[in-house]
């Protein structure tokens, strides 16, 4: 069994969600010994790229591919685009101009060339330009390419599946990570919203990430019930031990509550600060603590003083790796708000450090989870309730972190993969 | 000769309403969802299992008998929501063929933690029954059967019981079989009489399963399997949840009818008859010692206490709650006491029992919560809200002494 598949920053430098998916289920897949071709935007910002080795660069034919070490079966090809994850229309223009204008100081050319460079990246036009664009490109890296399968990851990739698998004659797979609708509420922006649609409509199976969004995409874009199929995300292994440091600013004796994620409506922080004032008004040695950024980073610094609790708000920003695992190892509770989560990896990260946590039912991974708190977003009284109980009772503290810890055992990404494999097959048997 | 004893428990607890950090009042328990409940098993288990027993009893005019341990809080609920039903058991009392065991008043596990508690509700329990059904007990059983050596000392201490109802735990029988009486260790003047779960079981739980190679179960081959008893043993207990009859096993299962025929496929056999437990226990001797140095109960396969203790949280709430018991007394205020003693009812735990949440199975259906982390929760902000009630009334405010020693257990295991 060959794959095409088409996705994102590999290894993921915690972009988010989808990179983590990516590269564990293409791992776990790469182990059952299925074959892959993974398809890669690459820009002239490769800060985040920092995992990628170039091991055995292709020689005998014209296209460069590289591959990762431990990865038996995938080779990566990068495809030169613009494109990255998680950003609204609007911020894709201002990248595409931060681009634009860093060429611009590099090569020293006037503005009117700068958009089309020696390098190939193009970065004028808009998103749907761009995404056409790279629909192009990924077509002609599959020119000539022997694979049984195309599996598109999320919407930035559909047009590119959908021309491949014509092109090829062979079954689309494409796989929702998050609708329009997880990150833009109702106000979706119609061309994305469209974009996703053909791509759900011109495949041969749906994957959603949970039931949750099953739904969204059956109800809200139309798609036939028995065309799609839930595969549930997972979690790497953490076999790593846990060092306990006390390195922060942060008094022992005192809780930590932790927010992890991205600063935005989905993510339902405001809900996470107005329960924070909450829990502040029955206990005192307590800290929030809120790692990540986004776009209402200062609407939220600002909400966080305007509730009268500025004091006890700390704000990491972006964290790397490294500094994501201290954030759990000091946290004793891990809240995940989500207003609309089409899963939400990061409750199961969460586990794996063994940090108890409290997520919203309107979330994805509510639906695998059981020994976790589960409260509904808007309920600000009840998630309150249920931290103030956790930092109080160490029982409860206890009892959740041992059992989340087991739960989360059985999480693999190998039973996502397997689910996949099985998804390929019944759409390559021969009629 | 194989005597027929069936004894049926009869319980509700007082199940505590959503009990937040903003919540203050002293008002614990969902009158509302309590009632409404009482009212529903009323309809579908107590009214028709009664009128089905009153019917027995008349038909084989005295040869028909059974037993009752009803518990106190489900008593005071009866009398609030559903007094009718207390009328059929003061009904029953009246015709002689009944028994009423005693047990704690609060269906709490008081005597793992307090022998005062325990004491005192085992009197009060005494008293009611005898107010209301004309009867003083002689035969006891604890909270779900939770029994061990002690237990049998305790109560031989009491001079109040001739014996105690307890489970047939494979591993304290070994090759024994719990179809004849037994003795604890070192007791004189009690003996027990253990529970044949297999058959138990057969009515409470299998009866309906279509699975189950014996499905459909009809009176006469049960009592066919009961007649294997002659020659290999005296009794056969059938000891089980009352709300067998109609709720656990819904009256479209056949579950009433087949009760309806028992009688008379039991009574076929001239070898066989029906007697109460005291009567049992005066009919024949113990043949052996029935040594319990570990405690065993009647829950799960473990047949031990993990389904109420087995975990931090658990092991955690009911310290915390027992660690009162100097407060509440020293308060000799009536209705915190009442309280408190409400919380002991020992499903509030088994809500906290996360044994087989993973695998979300039986004991989820009993469960008014979600989840036994949100049980817990509740519970907590209940105690603590009472423990703050308590502390007003001494004027000396201070923290629950939350029970940090969560592996010390407290009991004798």
């Amino acid at each position: 069994m060959k794959v095409f598949m088409l996705g994102w920053e590999f290894p993921p430098f915690i972009s988010g969600g989808l990179g983590t998916a990516c590269y564990g289920l293409t791992k776990a897949m790469d182990q059952l010994g299925i074959k892959i071709d993974f398809v890669l935007p690459r820009t002239v910002e490769s800060e985040y790229s920092t995992h990628v080795e170039l091991l055995t660069p292709g020689s005998t034919r014209s296209k460069a591919y590289l591959k990762y070490k431990g990865f038996k079966n995938v080779r990566f090809l990068a495809i030169d685009s613009p494109l990255r994850p998680y950003e609204t229309a609007g911020v894709h223009g201002q990248h595409a101009e931060k681009i634009s204008a860093g060429k611009q100081r590099i090569l020293g050319s006037d503005a009117s060339s700068a958009g089309r460079m020696g390098d190939g990246i193009d970065c004028s036009g808009d998103i749907c330009t761009m995404v056409h664009r790279y629909a192009e490109a990924a077509c002609k890296l599959a020119q000539g390419e022997q694979f049984d399968i195309v599996h598109a990851h999320d919407w930035m990739t559909y047009p590119a599946g959908v021309a491949v698998a014509a092109m090829s004659g062979q079954p689309l797979v494409v796989h929702v990570h998050s609708t329009e609708f997880d990150r833009s509420g109702e106000h979706v922006n119609q061309i994305i919203y469209d974009i996703e649609r053909k791509g759900m409509h011109a495949a041969d199976k749906v994957i959603a990430v949970s039931y949750l969004t099953r739904n969204i995409i059956i109800t809200r874009y139309g798609v036939a019930e028995y065309k799609v199929e839930v595969v549930h995300n997972a979690v790497e292994q953490n076999d790593e031990e846990i060092i306990l440091s006390n390195q922060t600013g942060i008094k022992r004796g005192e809780k930590i509550v932790l927010f992890l994620g991205r600063i935005t409506m989905q993510k339902g922080p405001e809900y996470f600060l107005q329960a924070a004032k909450k829990v502040l008004e029955f206990m005192d040695n307590v800290k929030f603590v809120i790692a990540g950024d986004g776009d209402m980073m200062h609407q939220i610094i600002e909400m966080a003083v305007g509730l009268g609790i500025g004091h006890k708000v700390l704000f990491a920003g972006f964290l790397c790796e490294g500094d994501v695992k201290k954030a759990f190892d000091m946290a004793d509770l891990y809240v995940m708000p989500s207003v609309s989560e089409p899963f939400g990896i990061a409750a199961l990260e969460a586990l794996n450090h063994d940090v108890p946590v409290l997520i919203s039912k309107q979330s994805g991974v509510s639906e695998i989870l059981r020994n976790v708190l589960k409260v509904d977003f808007w309920d600000i009284n009840e998630t309150a309730n249920k931290m103030v109980s956790v930092l109080k009772n160490s029982p409860l503290q206890m009892t959740l972190r041992e059992h989340g810890d087991l739960e989360v055992r059985k999480l693999r990404w190998q039973g996502a993969a397997e689910k996949c494999a099985k998804i390929y097959e019944e759409l390559t048997v021969t009629v | 000769m194989a005597s027929v004893c069936f004894y049926f428990q009869v319980h509700q607890p007082y199940r505590l309403r959503h009990y937040t950090i903003f919540d203050s009042n002293g008002l614990y328990f969902d009158d509302q969802k309590n009632a409404s409940i009482c009212r529903k098993v009323a309809k579908k288990c107590y009214l028709p299992a009664n009128r089905l027993m009153l019917e027995l009893i008349d038909k084989y005019e005295g040869r028909f008998k059974i037993a009752y341990s009803i518990t106190g809080v489900l008593l005071e609920q009866l009398e609030r929501y559903c007094p009718e039903v207390l009328s059929t058991f003061e009904e029953l009392a009246k015709t002689g063929c009944v028994e009423f065991l005693a047990e704690t008043y609060y269906h709490s596990l008081s005597f793992l933690y307090s022998r005062n508690e325990f004491f005192e509700q085992v009197y009060k329990h005494i008293e009611t029954i005898e107010r209301l059904f004309g009867q003083r007990p002689r035969v006891f059983r604890n909270t779900e059967l939770i029994y061990n050596n002690d237990l049998a000392t305790t109560i031989e201490e009491m001079a109040e019981f001739d014996g105690i109802i307890a489970e047939g735990a494979d591993h304290i029988l070994g090759y024994r079989s719990p179809n004849f009486i037994y003795q604890p260790p070192n007791c004189k003047n009690t003996r027990l009489l253990l529970k044949n779960y297999k058959l138990s079981d057969d009515i409470a739980f299998r009866f309906s399963n279509h699975d189950w190679s014996e499905w459909p179960l009809r009176s006469d081959k049960f009592a066919n399997w009961i007649n294997q008893i002659n020659g290999n043993g005296y009794v056969c207990n059938l000891f089980m949840d009352y709300e067998t009859f109609g709720e656990h096993q819904w009256d479209d299962t056949g579950v009433f009818e087949f009760m309806q025929h028992l009688p008379e496929e039991i009574l076929k056999y001239p070898d066989n008859d029906f007697k109460t437990p005291s009567e049992a226990l005066k009919a024949y001797s113990a043949v052996g010692t029935f040594d319990v140095p570990h405690t065993i109960s009647w829950a799960d396969m473990e047949r031990d206490l993990s389904a109420w203790l087995g975990n931090k949280m658990q092991l955690g709430a009911i310290g915390s709650l027992y660690n009162l018991e100097g407060k509440i007394k020293q308060c000799e205020d009536a209705r915190l006491l009442e309280d408190w003693r409400k919380l002991q009812t020992s499903d509030h735990f088994y809500y906290m029992c996360t044994k087989w949440f993973n695998d979300g199975d039986v004991h989820k259906y009993f469960n008014p919560y979600d989840s036994p982390y949100d049980s817990y929760i509740n519970f907590m902000n209940v105690l603590d809200n009472l423990n703050y009630r308590c502390s007003n009334i001494l004027a000396q405010p201070e923290e629950v002494e939350s029970s940090r020693t969560a592996h010390q257990e407290m009991a004798v295991v």
